[in-house]
């Protein structure tokens, strides 16, 4: 279950898209996963064969639990999703694998061919006193190989996971009943279907938080299975990431009026020539803008973490999509500094309609360097907003309107935009803030070169 | 097309963006960008749509005359002939 963002910590397999047996390759979509904020397409981080599927659908696992094995011919099976954080570069392997541990890459490279069973003795040991099954932890080691924090983690994971049989735990997702408060009857105290079923009688006594009405139909799950609580998980999602963000990072903002007139001009002549599905929208000139201005000043695309700052590898910019159904989510379009404009547009049509309908991919939500947050179109005038940690800025950017401005001495009414900047002061100094504001001026002043 | 048919047409285009519109909470002269909350990019799908069914160039000079329902029914009732 790999982290899709900050602010996860589980997620819920909704079905997967391959069977064993299925030849995958890296970046194909394998899976679909649940999370408080969306539903998100998950992609493989591995070419290879899917060998065991290890999650049943309706289940909730934490992050970091494996979700199938992919075996890749003569070398040892790795783990679907399991080092998907940690093969996407350092900055978003620290972030969203906490609990893992945070190896450097190793500058010795280990022999190919290392079998998965060779464990030191004081690893055995160790899986001995936690009663960790060694054969059944999935080492994330180099070359597959099982390391400290792998036993600690599947011995973790033993002792928060109710012994239920598969179907029970489908059952429980279906019913959203928590196992931890289920009386197993089955052999050795194992949950079984029935005592699912039973506790979510309404005969029963129910400690559980869970309201009635918040049971869905009983049918296959449907990405819209979870539909009712959303709203609320969403809430509690965005609550946490964003008291985390109050309490820890040291907030300092900045404003700057930008003229648009050369960027709007620009941009009404360029969509006349157009049909309506490639004009552009002038969100779409800003968020360039502001991935360009980016590149110029790096100290605000990346992440603080374990006190200190990471830069992000690659300028990729998440996106504030307001849903209708209330809540928000942020995710990123990649290598926005580098997508010429007309698909930046079409990628922003893309990733906005797919937000809205609950589907957007894992790597798509797991890794925003820096978060653009436009409410111009709900006629706000400045954002002061509040960054999305484990990241350094966000820039808020408001209502696009006429405004008097002092053009070669003469009094003239322009279009104009007030960005305000969010910045993380651990991070960065306002004079970096500021160059910041002052390169995204200038870049929309030269439309034609964005 | 005539003006009612229009309206129809485009009360169909904006549900397909905003499925649970309220069009009884939105007067035919009032500004419905605001009151169903579209954004600039909802916008530029309904204009799509708009053209597509009806097959009416809509350019950006002309999205001023689409701020109200009534007005959108006229603007295609009077393209369509």
């Amino acid at each position: 279950m790999p982290s899709l963002g900050a602010d996860m910590d589980e997620g819920t397999l909704i079905e997967w898209l391959v069977h064993p047996g299925d030849h995958v390759e890296r970046g194909d979509i394998v899976a679909v996963v649940e999370t408080a904020k969306s539903t998100i397409e998950i992609e493989c981080f591995d070419t290879g064969t899917v060998g065991r599927l290890l999650v049943e659908p309706a289940t909730t696992v934490p992050v970091g639990t494996p979700l199938a094995v992919i075996e890749d011919g003569a070398k040892a099976p790795a783990a679907a999703s399991h080092q998907a954080a940690a093969r996407r570069g350092a900055a978003s392997a620290q972030m969203s694998a906490p609990a893992a541990s945070p190896a450097p890459a190793p500058s010795v490279p280990v022999p190919a061919g290392r079998k998965p069973a060779e464990v030191s003795p004081i690893l055995r040991h160790l899986a001995h006193e936690l009663h960790v099954d060694l054969a059944a932890v999935l080492g994330t080691g180099p070359g597959g190989r099982i390391t400290h924090a792998d036993i600690e983690h599947a011995s973790r994971t033993r002792r928060t996971r109710p012994r239920a049989s598969p179907l029970a735990r489908r059952v429980a997702g279906e019913l959203h009943i928590d196992l931890g408060r289920v009386h197993g009857t089955g052999k050795n105290g194992v949950i079984r279907a029935e005592d699912v079923r039973a506790a979510a009688a309404p005969s029963a006594p129910a400690p559980s938080a869970v309201p009635a009405e918040d049971a869905p139909p009983r049918q296959p799950p449907a990405p819209r299975a979870a539909q009712p609580d959303r709203a609320a998980a969403m809430r509690r999602s965005i609550a946490d990431l964003m008291s985390r963000s109050k309490r820890e990072i040291p907030h300092y903002y900045l404003a700057a009026e930008i003229d648009l007139d050369s960027a709007l001009n620009w941009m009404r002549e360029r969509n006349r020539r157009l049909e309506v599905a490639d004009r552009l929208v002038p969100a779409a000139l800003m968020l360039k803008a502001a991935a360009r201005a980016l590149t110029e000043v790096p100290e605000l695309n990346g992440y603080w973490l374990n006190d200190r700052y990471v830069p992000g590898a690659g300028v990729h910019l998440g996106v504030a999509i307001s849903l209708r159904t209330g809540g928000l989510i942020a995710p990123a379009l990649h290598d926005a500094d580098r997508l010429p404009l007309s698909e930046l547009m079409s990628a922003l049509r893309d990733l906005t309609s797919r937000a809205r309908a609950g589907r957007l991919r894992a790597t798509e939500t797991a890794d925003p360097t820096m978060t653009v947050t436009n409410l111009g179109d709900q006629g706000v005038e400045r954002v002061y907003g509040v960054i999305y940690p484990p990241q350094v800025a966000l820039l808020g950017l408001g209502k696009v309107t006429e405004r008097p401005v002092a053009v070669d001495g003469l009094l003239g009414v322009h279009p104009g935009v007030t960005a305000t900047l969010a910045a993380d002061h651990r991070a960065s100094d306002g004079a970096v803030g500021a160059r910041f504001l002052t390169a995204l001026d200038r870049l929309l002043q030269k439309p034609e070169e964005l | 097309m005539t003006r009612d048919e229009a309206l129809d047409l485009v009360r169909d285009a904006i549900r397909r963006i905003v499925p649970d519109a309220d069009f009884s909470a939105v007067g035919l002269d009032e500004p419905y960008r605001d009151a169903l909350e579209l954004d600039s990019l909802d916008f530029l799908t309904l204009v799509e749509t708009l053209h597509k069914r009806t097959g009416v160039r809509i350019d950006e000079d002309d999205y001023p005359k689409l701020t109200t329902l009534a007005a959108c029914a006229d603007f295609l009732a009077s393209h369509t002939g």
